[in-house]
């Protein structure tokens, strides 16, 4: 079916150990802090304290008396040269955009706003200085908190008129991909099951361990910046775009950059402050976060409400979805910001076989950080509103979570299937992967210890919580993304240079931070080339060197950038075949490659890839209609995206009496087609279920009233701990459903765990406290927050049913004060 | 300025340093020990964990000072790397896939070599109590404990 079943797979699907490990267990690392060159200069940022001030002075003559200080500079000494923070994703056409200057002379939209910046010798003596910088400021109103911008009584941006940036939304019946959801509504309200529920989305902080750090270098001919960024190329794009700089004169470098998990996927206001400073000065500039300002001021994530409403019929079987969500954007619109929670809009629908669909997104404005992408984007929050639902859904019905599924879920023998939503999943085997993950989670026998446990009335509980996940994912096709008003295109470049001495270099436009592509594209390579895996070099990051990509993100490097790779090397082979055919006086029909060496069919004579390598480089006898090469590169535009998906079980112990919870255990089966690497797949999955989990059980960026960060230091943002967290079971299907539509047959795996593990989690805790009255509890499901669930009753508070008063304002399963 | 004298990563190195310059600034600033890195402002994240005196310590929450005359490892001592030699505990890393981006690994390492210097026989919760001072993004610390488990094993066989 696939070409790598073909051909001998001694690479492909190896536990390789990273060829990346040697040096970051060594310490001999290229973290973009540690770059120091000559003359360097470093930059501290001055903030602003309100979340809505105009400026009204920027005194800086004290700051500029300090020892060693070069310069203090505030927005009104620049022009345009200082450039804009772009938003390349504009959801509507009428979308209400605020301007974005990195650093605005007249009024900060946000806590941590960047009003100055003090130029100094070293990084203390600059952060001394901006002590000194003697900002005024009119403090005005501020708006804080969906349901407070949808009211418009304070904007953001007064000058916009409206907190309310667009509306965009996805109707079955309009794109004639399914019925009309209202009527189902209708008829459901009558004649069936009617389930309504808001649910909350809290404000995350993507919190990549290396804090963010950029360095620019205005020294050369090209202008050099080295930034912890996961997208060296569109970030080269942007400056050119923005700041008058011809792209070709400009070189972006990703050296090692620390996570990122879409945190870094931002073109920020520190990067072009540090461009400005750098040509301004013609001095080498160094600019690196603290903790504090990281987690202040680089993007935030998720942050909506939803509002769903749930039709089925008297048996479960779901007759339509309708999905209304109110997107917080923060203070202005970062770069795919209005475009994150729309990547969610196909994915309401998840496995399951609705009839009917719409899908509503209001963005807002409010005067807090700007959010943006957080691993998954738009996906687990969709995944999320489904899953949640679907368990409610077979409460309501009265069966088993994972037979309400069932009854609605694709089959295997009905892919490829058409959604409501409009896409085109092309395998799955949702059968398959539930059975594995049940088998090997103990389901039965976990169900009886819950029923055994609820009859002795235990006062720790148990409950089984049920994620059946897909996404989309390997952003994107072009075409398809132009079709959103997206502002690039979703292939990526890949090019293959062989060496003199046999060696390889591959150039790939994907950004590695820590995804292992250095391993897993050796292998890709080592298959396809027959070339020995250590022969491979992989080359990335550095605008430079790979001149062309779109980077990392999206579950896109494998299957998109991946593939990029395999028509490289493809050409290679051409390219070498014409030349071994000159070389052994042979027909091109007549040769055989394998293991990377070219035959002649029935004869003992061949020659090596790497010997054709050298017979190029050398020159002196190829055919005179070939260049003397047999380099090649690809530019790979992907034909749809593709689909992995995996049933999550989690088991969850809720002490009923101080509302405290604790992981038993978790086991996943994940389908994601041909795996190249098992041992990074493991990783990903790992940390992917952890950054999931954490949004279930601890993390939430929280601002005051007056838009203060109040979870600004990892002091009060709880990140988990390996004391927190417990080890996974994690398993995959015998049989995988191979993705059809890329070579290897691969689907991506970087961002599946998050997506489905945040509704795993919390369908466990519900679940081991729904007899007790509990229908839902508001994430992060603190103790606080599951002993008030557990005692709402206790009082004349309704119990929470499946129920209308959910859209009241201030009802039930809302915090007092979240989602305002 | 105070002039400090101690021994890194077996050199004996000499400097004046601000009264008030960390440890960790000290190391990546003075010496260009990057290999240590700067992951928080609050002592949380442990990324900057190196030995002092054989003890694992959180080196931005120690002065430059404090080190004065005596001795500090960091990830870049820890085995004689340049002859091609790891600490053990630095293979079971690489070998159980213990890290992603890498940035907390020498923290990470750092305090798992103390850990097994104490207990060189932990449980998994051992471990995990462990290390819960040192922070990781990635791996969801799965593989951490599984890296630490191994090394132990290792050092029995």
């Amino acid at each position: 079916m696939t070409a790598t079943q073909d051909r001998p797979a001694a690479e492909i699907g190896k536990d390789r150990r990273r060829k990346e490990d040697q040096r970051l267990i060594t310490g001999r690392t290229r973290w973009t802090d540690n770059i120091t060159l000559p003359g360097m200069l470093h930059l501290a940022m001055v903030r602003s304290p309100f979340a809505h001030a105009t400026i009204t002075s920027v005194d800086v003559e004290a700051a500029k008396a300090s020892p060693n200080v070069v310069a203090v500079l505030s927005g009104k000494d620049f022009g345009d040269e200082l450039g804009v923070c772009i938003n390349a994703w504009p959801i509507t056409p009428d979308q209400k955009t605020p301007g974005h200057s990195p650093m605005p002379a007249d009024r900060a939209a946000f806590a941590g706003e960047i009003v100055a910046v003090v130029v100094a010798r070293s990084a203390a003596e600059a952060r001394d200085a901006a002590e000194l910088v003697d900002v005024e400021y009119d403090e005005q109103p501020a708006v804080i908190g969906i349901k407070n911008a949808l009211r418009d009584e304070v904007l953001a941006h007064p000058d916009l008129g409206t907190n309310k940036s667009a509306l965009w939304v996805f109707d079955s019946a309009e794109a004639g991909t399914g019925s009309d959801v209202e009527a189902a509504i209708e008829t459901a309200r009558t004649d069936g099951i009617l389930i309504e529920r808001e649910y909350r989305q809290q404000r995350l902080i993507p919190a990549f361990m290396e804090p963010r750090s950029v360095v620019v270098d205005p020294t050369g001919e090209q202008i050099t910046m080295w930034s912890a960024t996961q997208i060296p190329h569109i970030l080269r794009f942007a400056l050119a775009a923005t700041t008058g700089v011809p792209e070709s004169k400009i070189r972006v470098i990703a050296p090692d950059v620390g996570g990122g998990f879409g945190g870094k996927l931002q073109t920020t206001p520190e990067e072009w402050i540090a461009w400005a400073v750098a040509r301004r000065l013609s001095k080498p500039v160094k600019y690196t976060e603290t903790r504090s300002e990281s987690l202040m001021a680089a993007h935030h994530g998720r942050d909506q409400v939803q509002t769903l409403t749930l039709a089925a019929d008297k048996e479960g079987n779901v007759t339509g979805f309708k999905v209304h969500l109110d997107a917080d954007l923060g203070a202005y619109i970062a770069v795919v910001g209005g475009g994150v929670p729309v990547l969610g809009a196909f994915m309401f629908n998840a496995i399951y076989k609705f009839p009917s669909y719409r899908f509503e997104c209001q963005t807002v404005l409010t005067n807090t950080t700007f959010t943006d992408a957080y691993r998954g984007a738009g996906r687990p929050e969709a995944t999320y509103a489904i899953e949640r639902i679907m368990d409610e859904l077979a409460a309501e019905v009265g069966v088993d979570p994972l037979e309400i599924r069932e009854r609605n879920w694709i089959k295997h023998e009905e892919f490829p299937f058409t959604t409501v939503a409009g896409l085109e999943y092309d395998t799955g085997n949702y059968e398959a992967a539930t059975a594995k993950a049940k088998e090997s989670f103990g389901y039965d026998a976990l169900r009886a210890e819950q029923k055994e446990r609820r009859e002795r009335g235990d006062r720790v509980q148990l409950g089984i919580g049920v994620s059946t996940f897909t996404e989309m994912c390997g952003l994107a096709p072009s075409r398809v993304l132009g079709s959103l008003d997206y502002g690039a295109g979703g292939w990526e470049h890949a090019s293959v240079r062989m060496l003199a001495t046999g060696k390889v270099e591959i150039v790939t436009g994907a950004s590695a931070h820590g995804q292992g592509h250095e391993t897993a594209f050796s292998q890709i390579v080592a298959d396809r080339l027959g070339v020995p895996f250590e022969d491979v070099e992989v080359l990335h990051g550095d605008t430079q060197i790979a001149h062309k990509g779109l980077d990392t993100y999206g579950s896109r490097s494998l299957v998109v950038g991946g593939e990029a790779l395999v028509k490289a090397v493809d050409k290679v082979i051409d390219k070498a075949k014409h030349l071994a055919a000159h070389l052994l006086e042979a027909s091109e029909d007549d040769l055989e490659y394998k293991g990377g060496r070219f035959t002649v069919a029935g004869t003992d004579q061949g020659v090596a890839i790497q010997e054709l390598a050298t017979a190029a480089f050398a020159a002196h006898n190829y055919p005179e209609d070939m260049e003397p090469s047999i380099d090649a590169e690809a530019t790979y535009d992907p034909v749809n995206f593709n689909y992995p998906h995996g049933t999550h079980l989690c088991a969850m112990e809720v002490d009923t009496e101080t509302g405290a919870v604790k992981m038993r255990k978790y086991t996943c089966c994940d389908d994601i087609g041909t795996i190249i690497n098992p041992l990074i797949v493991a990783g990903q999955v790992h940390g992917g279920l952890v950054q999931g989990i954490a949004q279930a059980l601890w993390e939430e960026a929280v601002h005051d009233e007056a838009g203060t960060l109040v979870s600004g230091s990892f002091v009060d943002y709880l990140l988990p701990t390996s004391a927190d967290t417990i080890s996974f079971d994690v398993v995959h299907t015998d049989d995988p459903s191979i993705c059809t539509t890329n070579t290897l047959g691969t689907k991506g795996v970087g961002e599946a765990g998050t997506i489905a593990s945040t509704p795993a989690v919390v369908n466990a805790v519900v679940d081991a406290v729904r007899h007790l009255g509990v229908s839902d509890i508001q994430m992060p499901c603190t103790p606080e927050r599951v002993w008030r669930a557990i005692h709402a009753g206790d009082s004349d508070a309704p119990t929470p049913e499946t129920a209308m008063p959910h859209f009241s304002e201030g009802a039930l399963n809302q915090d007092e004060g979240a989602g305002q | 300025m105070t002039k400090i004298e101690l021994t890194v990563d077996g050199a004996a190195v000499s400097d004046d340093v601000e009264p008030r310059m960390l440890l960790v600034q000290y190391l990546r600033e003075k010496l260009g020990k990057t290999g240590t890195v700067i992951g928080c402002d609050t002592s949380n994240c442990g990324a900057c964990t190196v030995h002092l005196d054989g003890t694992s310590v959180k080196s931005c929450n120690v002065l430059a000072v404090q080190a004065n005359g005596r001795t500090v490892t960091t990830i870049e001592g820890l085995a004689d790397t340049a002859e091609g030699e790891l600490h053990p505990v630095q293979e079971s890393f690489r070998e159980c896939h213990g890290l992603q981006c890498g940035f907390c690994t020498p923290g990470m390492i750092m305090q798992a070599v103390d850990l097994l210097g104490e207990n060189p026989n932990p449980t998994e919760e051992e471990v995990r109590l462990g290390m819960e001072g040192n922070l990781c993004r990635c791996t969801g610390y799965h593989n951490i404990v599984k890296s630490v488990l191994h090394a132990a094993e290792g050092a029995k066989a």
